[in-house]
């Protein structure tokens, strides 16, 4: 076995305005030709900034204090910059998450990979154009010719990443470092982008490091897993050796966490929190029904049909599963449920009656504003960064409900201690929070006015996947205890499978299937539901 | 007209946007100028003019007919190219505008051009050396510039140079009187004194410039090395950058062809607001420096309530921040792709 990399005690520390802060805490590894290596941890193990400082791209305060990385024979460590920056691109190359921000807005992609191309003398003036269109086509992009002159927005995120994989694989490196490559992608094109890395690679021959937050993932493309926690690698193995048998109770907690098939939201947690689940009254009778539901918006090139005559139920008690990829409508319709939006036709009957009728603008002059609430997608942006924690859980009381002084104080203290958050905490402003925190106040504020359906916009996208299973958790129980409606509007099946009763599957602004939960997920009849269930990682099953 | 590409007709939009903000611009001058206090006609008459006179004054000036009318008047002669005679020079105010403006866009324009030679580097290299003395020294100047009024600058650039150093002509005017003016083509005499082969007249007017211009290039200085400095600041640190990096690209590509293009983008904006604050303080250096230039021309028109100079001077800066927005329009959309898109 030969090694490409060998990196020995490695640490790096960033200089911050509040003193040295240890990001790596001296890893070492080796990395064999050929072998696809997966690094996984959560926000702040210090994954990313390992690969940065491989690359010696850290950012600004930030050093590599101690160790080793060898390279084929060079050292990382203390190669001139010159010679770092003929390594970069041709022999290690990095793809990055958020590809449309990881290429320059303003240059035409097919510029940016001749950029590449010219520095690292692998093509001239003249011939630079034809390689650049075939380093467009090895990435198989069609109509290579078309997309040369094509600037980023122009793109959708997964053909951004094909370009962002062809400028690294344009001259042909021998290690490609991928970090989070498909965070933000739909799961159809988070596979499609993993096939291709992992095709490309086993083509050329090349070695790989995959940086991620999702064990799944790691588990489906690498041949050996490393976790990473505070900086140090607790563990590292083959994929099934890691599900199978965690050694490092922090690699077992992360196992845990990771949805998949065959568990319950209880077993997301580690073994001591799994009380036993509150089972939820489910009735017959809808609380809500949307019957013929449509969202058309005037959009430059005519009319788009953003939501097409949709029709279901959520029974009181029940909690329905909204599936969808990026622009297949499941946001319009939550905003057009949670009454910001109106819908161009169709009824969304809430108690009996139509609050389609109601303007969304008047809406919340409305006695039934208290009763559909929503819990936002980002934790951090839907919360006031200048209100602490207290005064956004303050905000609908005192709004809607009309509370006042002590009762006031009584009734946050109640909510905070629902949703889980130690009192202290309230005089906090968000970014004092944690992720996990974050979310915890967003749901104490949606929930402050007992309503009875609440909204859920994929409440735990942003979260990492030990914080993920104690709040979906927390979901679970509130419901129980207080009686809720979910909407649980989600990209992850997994999550919706372990959460929801109902799953309505949507795309193209049209109901494609919808049935109870688990039949869904284990008797899908579309095909577009097949192809999701087929996209979305496997985990291997636990023993 | 139909245009092909969403860019030519995006480009001919913002053209055409142009038009109804012109004809406001023409309402508002004429209503302006109509709004000021004191009565024209009671101070062209003269000091010793009785009330009939006064009428008179008054019917020859067309201010007795109604407001509307007047307006129409007003439209009709703009559209000849005729302004109005300007009464307290004696001369058509086209005439004395053709001759003035030139000599402020000098200034103007002069001044801009060293500042953002100055700043624009100044920012780059703050930016890229964050915390070091270039970075300090960008503080120092942008400071100074916003804090030191330019009457201020200008009266102590002559004291030094002029007074103490002796160094700096007289600060009076275009041009020593020792030199002829140059023949009119452009009204720019740096421009038209090259054009003669006459650079003795040439360095004369740089000469008589340079203190002026640097007066109001301080001024204008601070706000674009500071947008430059936070600019490029921004990009440095965007994804696309890391990604240049990692690809390998040298430090002068990533610096030049990813940052400074994109940084480029909010520091052109700008320079739209900062042209316009140049052709406001070019009033008080155009008195200090005794510039023959536009702004102490409107000052003295408006003084006297010569309506038609005021109503032209009005006009004429208008028309040129207009101008000026639709050439930053212009060039925005020409350096950024996403324009014309971005309102999908």
């Amino acid at each position: 076995m030969t090694k490409v990399l060998s990196v020995r005690d490695l640490a790096v520390t960033f200089q911050t305005r509040r003193g040295t802060v240890d990001a790596v805490r001296g890893i070492s590894f080796d990395l064999a030709k050929g072998e696809i290596l997966g690094i996984v941890g959560e926000s702040g193990s210090g994954k990313s900034v390992t690969s940065y400082a491989l690359m010696r791209i850290l950012d600004a305060g930030g050093v590599i204090k101690a160790g080793d990385a060898t390279y084929s024979g060079t050292d990382l460590r203390r190669a001139s910059e010159r010679d770092m920056c003929d390594i970069r691109g041709r022999e290690i190359s990095m793809i990055f998450q958020n590809p449309r921000a990881a290429l320059n807005p303003i240059r035409k992609v097919g510029h940016q990979i001749e950029d590449v191309l010219r520095q690292h003398a692998r093509a001239t003036r003249y011939d630079a154009r034809a390689k650049a269109i075939a380093a467009l086509e090895a990435v198989r992009i069609n109509d290579a010719e078309a997309r040369y002159n094509a600037y980023p927005f122009e793109l959708s995120g997964g053909m951004c990443q094909r370009i962002v994989c062809a400028i690294a694989l344009a001259c042909d490196p021998r290690l490609l470092i991928a970090d989070e490559p498909t965070t933000g992608l739909d799961i159809t094109t988070q596979k499609a982008v993993m096939d291709l890395v992992r095709d490309l690679i086993r083509e050329r021959r090349m070695s790989s490091i995959l940086i991620t937050h999702d064990l799944g993932l790691a588990a489906q493309y690498c041949d050996r897993i490393m976790v990473m926690k505070d900086g140090m690698i607790v563990e590292q193995g083959d994929p099934l050796q890691i599900f199978s048998a965690p050694q490092h109770p922090y690699s077992r907690k992360l196992v845990d966490a990771t949805p998949r098939a065959g568990e319950t939201v209880r077993s997301l947690l580690p073994p001591g929190d799994r009380r036993k689940e509150l089972v939820p009254a489910i009735s017959d009778q809808p609380l809500l029904e949307v019957r013929n539901l449509t969202k058309t918006y005037a959009g430059k090139s005519g009319p788009v049909h953003a939501v097409k005559g949709i029709s279901f139920a959520v029974n009181l008690g029940q909690c329905v599963g909204l599936v969808g990829e990026s622009g297949c409508g499941k946001s319009t319709t939550s905003e057009i449920l949670v009454r910001l939006m109106d819908a161009t036709s169709g009824q969304v009957i809430f108690d009996g009656e139509d609050i389609a009728q109601v303007p969304a603008r008047s809406f919340a002059k409305d006695p039934r504003r208290a009763d559909i609430q929503m819990v936002f997608q980002d934790a951090t942006d839907s919360l006031n960064p200048r209100h602490t924690a207290r005064q956004t859980i303050a905000e609908p009381l005192r709004r809607l409900g009309g509370i006042r002084g002590a009762k006031l104080t009584a009734r946050i203290e109640e909510l905070a201690a629902l949703v889980g958050l130690p009192l202290p905490l309230l005089d906090r402003f968000s970014h004092q929070l944690s992720g996990g925190q974050k979310a915890r106040v967003g749901i104490a504020r949606a929930i402050a006015l007992d309503p009875k359906f609440l909204i859920l916009d994929e409440p735990t996208a942003a979260l990492d996947v030990s914080i993920q299973a104690v709040v979906l958790n927390l979901l679970v129980d509130l419901r129980a205890k207080l009686g809720l409606s979910y909407l649980f509007v989600s990209h992850d099946l997994h999550v919706v499978r372990l959460l929801c009763d109902h799953v309505i599957v949507m795309k193209d602004g049209e109901i494609v299937e919808q049935g109870a939960a688990a039949d869904v997920m284990s008797q899908p009849k579309s095909d577009y539901t097949k192809s999701l269930l087929a996209a979305a990682p496997k985990p291997p099953e636990r023993r | 007209m139909l245009a092909t590409s969403p860019r030519l007709r995006a480009t001919v939009l913002r053209v055409a946007q142009a038009i109804p903000v012109v004809v406001g611009v023409v309402i508002i001058s004429f209503l302006l100028t109509r709004a000021l206090p004191g009565d024209p006609a009671v101070y062209f008459a003269g000091v010793a003019a009785d009330t009939e006179s006064i009428e008179q004054t008054r019917v020859a000036m067309g201010l007795d007919k109604p407001l509307l009318q007047q307006f129409f008047i007003y439209v009709g002669d703009l559209s000849r190219g005729d302004l109005g005679q300007s009464l307290s020079s004696g001369r058509s105010v086209a005439e004395d505008l053709a001759k003035r403006l030139p000599a402020s866009l000098e200034l103007t324009l002069s001044a801009l051009l060293l500042a953002i030679a100055i700043a624009v580097p100044l920012g780059v290299l703050a930016a890229t050396r964050p915390g070091t003395w270039v970075d300090h020294l960008c503080r120092v100047i942008v400071t100074a510039g916003v804090s030191l009024p330019t009457f201020f600058t200008g009266i102590l650039l002559i004291y030094i140079f002029y007074y103490l150093l002796g160094v700096a002509p007289s600060p009076l005017g275009r041009l020593d009187f020792i030199y002829l003016d140059p023949d009119h083509v452009t009204g720019f005499y740096l421009i038209d004194a090259a054009l003669m082969g006459d650079w003795e007249t040439w360095r004369g007017a740089v000469r008589q410039l340079i203190l002026p211009a640097s007066t109001l290039a301080l001024f204008t200085l601070a706000p674009i090395a500071r947008m430059t400095r936070a600019a490029m600041l921004t990009a440095l640190s965007s994804d696309f950058i890391r990604t240049a990096r990692a690809a390998g690209l040298s430090s002068r590509t990533i610096l030049y062809r990813y940052a400074f293009r994109n940084a480029l983008l909010p520091v052109m904006t700008t320079l739209g607001m900062v042209f316009s604050f140049a052709l406001g303080a070019n009033v008080l250096v155009e008195k200090v420096f005794a510039w023959p230039g536009i702004g102490s021309y409107a000052v003295e028109a408006l003084v006297v309530s010569d309506y038609a100079a005021v109503q032209g001077f009005v006009l004429s800066m208008a028309l040129l921040f207009v101008a000026l927005n639709l050439v930053i329009d212009l060039l925005y959309a020409a350096i950024d792709p996403r324009i014309g898109f971005s309102s999908k």
